[in-house]
């Protein structure tokens, strides 16, 4: 990762302010409030990372930012302007894998520039560029089916990444990877964000990957979805899973995530979810541990 | 590696499999039993006593024995008309099988692809497709001016329905994933069609065109057996694979009917694996795991 000093597009940066935004489903009297008069910021060149209990309507706010369906109350502006619809300037990088399975990763990687019209000698070079910075040039003919887990996430940061959008989104990308897969593409994705300086939304059920990776957690309550809590993570970059194990500050700000998650938890508890009940029994045995 | 394993064993397995039908069929055919001994004589006794047929078990004797066959195959096979039945049934599957796919694969995506298509093309659609091809003989050939045409209609109705209802189920199956993704990125709906939804559809569309085949093979015999084989020129083979085994029926050439059953075993197995190799073609990216 040491070179990088090939041409690129210089990244634009963006901000989306959340203000007030709620969204229900279901007709009139079956209604229900999934988000809850939620506000928060996704500030500038940062890596705001959304922590919350599993079915707490994460998803439904990355539909919202990411303008695949409309508020129905409040606004999201990019910028100060509304968010219409779906755009470049915020891809969103799915759970599980989205790529094309018809299409080999290069074809893939280039998807957006082609379906825009946009395929100059600086695109290609840039694809080159990607190509190289996720390790993937060699498997630029192989099709998703053929490359391993951690392989497709890269591809599919390549190709969210030409696009050269001033958000990132990604939803719970490394969910389904194994531990060691997993903790190598923290210290890589971060290794990016660190480069690019641009601004990435990042949506997690995974406290240990929220603090590896923030520069600010948003803690969400259950559904209806509202902002609990704002932890700043100060801790310097560029970071390294050894460094993050021996960090006290790394693991009081876990501490301090994990028993808000908690009482989060505690209420969807008694209220009968499966998945709390699970969190519950994980966070005692962890307390005990520590 | 595995498909060098594949190559040698099956083929092994595939070739005894084979032998083993021809020789217990030879046996029987010239022993006038199963398995060469009076195995269901019993059978037959105890059927009697209880008042039925002794007749009721079917009688292998009755099959002409492979040798003989063969010996009627080797007869055919320099005759002009045995090779114009194989191209006048191959002709009919082949315009029914293409008219089938040039039609069912816009009106599927058409259906998958808009709403109002939908609601006012798949009510008929789906009316009209319990109804078996072969009940559409005798209407197709009131209707269409010639028999050939009659037959080739009835033949593409085999293979439409299966094609149809493949392509619309195949569309609509796409991970609702990537066409987010494909807004996001800036695609235009013409765009999202050719680069997702007709990839996206082609592994159905391949599917639907093997099972169509197979249709297209029964419902163009049958076809030819009912009306009379189509042609003007008669004769023992004149109007088809079905019409061959239908006039060697009539003209009691039982070695003929069994040539003519194969030679469609083996038109409809050359057809299916032209399509295979095909649909491989064109969805590379399902082979390659």
């Amino acid at each position: 990762m040491g070179e990088s000093s090939t041409p690129r597009p210089l990244i634009a940066s963006g901000e989306i302010v959340v203000a007030g935004v709620s969204k229900s489903y279901g007709a009139a009297a079956f209604q229900k409030d999934v988000v809850r008069d939620c506000s928060f910021t996704i500030e500038r060149g940062k890596l705001t990372v959304m922590i919350g209990p599993s079915g707490c309507g994460k998803s439904t706010v990355i539909r919202l930012l990411a303008g695949f369906e409309q508020p129905s109350s409040g606004s999201l502006k990019l910028d100060g302007e509304p968010i219409k619809g779906p755009g470049r300037d915020r891809l969103v990088v799915f759970q599980e894998t989205a790529l094309f399975p018809w299409m080999t990763t290069y074809d893939n990687i280039l998807y957006g520039p082609r379906a825009r019209g946009e395929v100059t000698p600086q695109t290609l070079e840039f694809a080159e560029f990607l190509l190289n910075k996720v390790g993937l040039q060699d498997f630029r003919r192989k099709y998703p089916t053929q490359l391993s887990g951690g392989m497709q996430r890269r591809a599919e940061l390549a190709r969210a990444m030409i696009n050269n959008p001033e958000i990132m989104i990604l939803d719970e990308p490394f969910r389904g990877l194994d531990a060691m897969t997993k903790e190598l593409m923290w210290e890589y994705y971060s290794g990016l964000f660190e480069e690019s300086g641009r601004t990435n939304f990042f949506v997690t059920t995974d406290i240990d990957e929220a603090v590896f990776l923030a520069d600010r957690i948003l803690i969400m309550s259950n559904i209806p979805t509202q902002v609990r809590a704002v932890l700043e993570v100060d801790l310097p970059r560029p970071r390294t899973l050894a460094d993050m194990v021996a960090s006290d500050r790394a693991n009081q700000i876990k501490m301090e995530a994990l028993s808000i998650l908690h009482q989060e938890a505690m209420k969807s508890f008694s209220r009968g979810s499966k998945a709390a009940a699970d969190f519950v029994e994980a966070y005692n045995k962890r307390t005990a541990n520590s | 590696m595995a498909a060098q394993k594949f190559n040698t064993t099956s083929l092994a397995r595939g070739l005894v499999s084979i032998l083993l039908f021809l020789v217990l069929w030879e046996i029987g055919s010239r022993s006038k039993h199963w398995l060469g001994a009076d195995i269901f004589g019993p059978l037959r006794e105890a059927l009697g006593a209880m008042g039925f047929k002794k007749t009721y078990i079917p009688w292998i004797g009755a099959v002409p024995a492979p040798t003989e066959v063969l010996r009627a195959w080797v007869d055919v096979i320099g005759d002009a008309g045995y090779w114009h039945s194989w191209y006048m049934s191959s002709f009919r599957v082949a315009a029914g099988f293409v008219a089938a796919m040039l039609i069912g694969i816009p009106f599927g995506l058409m259906l998958a692809v808009n709403r109002t298509a939908f609601g006012i093309g798949f009510p008929v659609f789906e009316v009209l497709r319990p109804i078996p091809p072969l009940a559409w003989v005798p209407a197709s050939i009131i209707f269409w001016p010639t028999q050939e045409m009659s037959i080739a209609f009835v033949t593409f109705l085999g293979a439409f329905y299966t094609i149809v209802i493949n392509v619309v189920g195949g569309a609509r199956s796409i991970d609702g994933r990537y066409f987010q993704a494909a807004q996001s990125m800036g695609s235009s709906r013409w765009d999202i069609f050719r680069r997702i939804i007709l990839p996206g559809t082609l592994p159905s569309i391949v599917v639907g065109s093997a099972v169509g085949m197979g249709i297209t093979w029964e419902v163009v015999v049958a076809a030819e057996m009912i009306s009379g084989g189509g042609s003007q020129i008669g004769g023992t083979s004149g109007g088809g694979l079905g019409f061959f085994i239908w006039n060697s029926y009539v003209g009691g050439s039982y070695e003929q009917i069994v040539v003519g059953m194969i030679s469609i075993g083996i038109a409809g197995f050359i057809s299916s694996e032209l399509l295979r190799s095909l649909g491989k073609y064109v969805t590379p990216w399902l082979r390659l795991r």
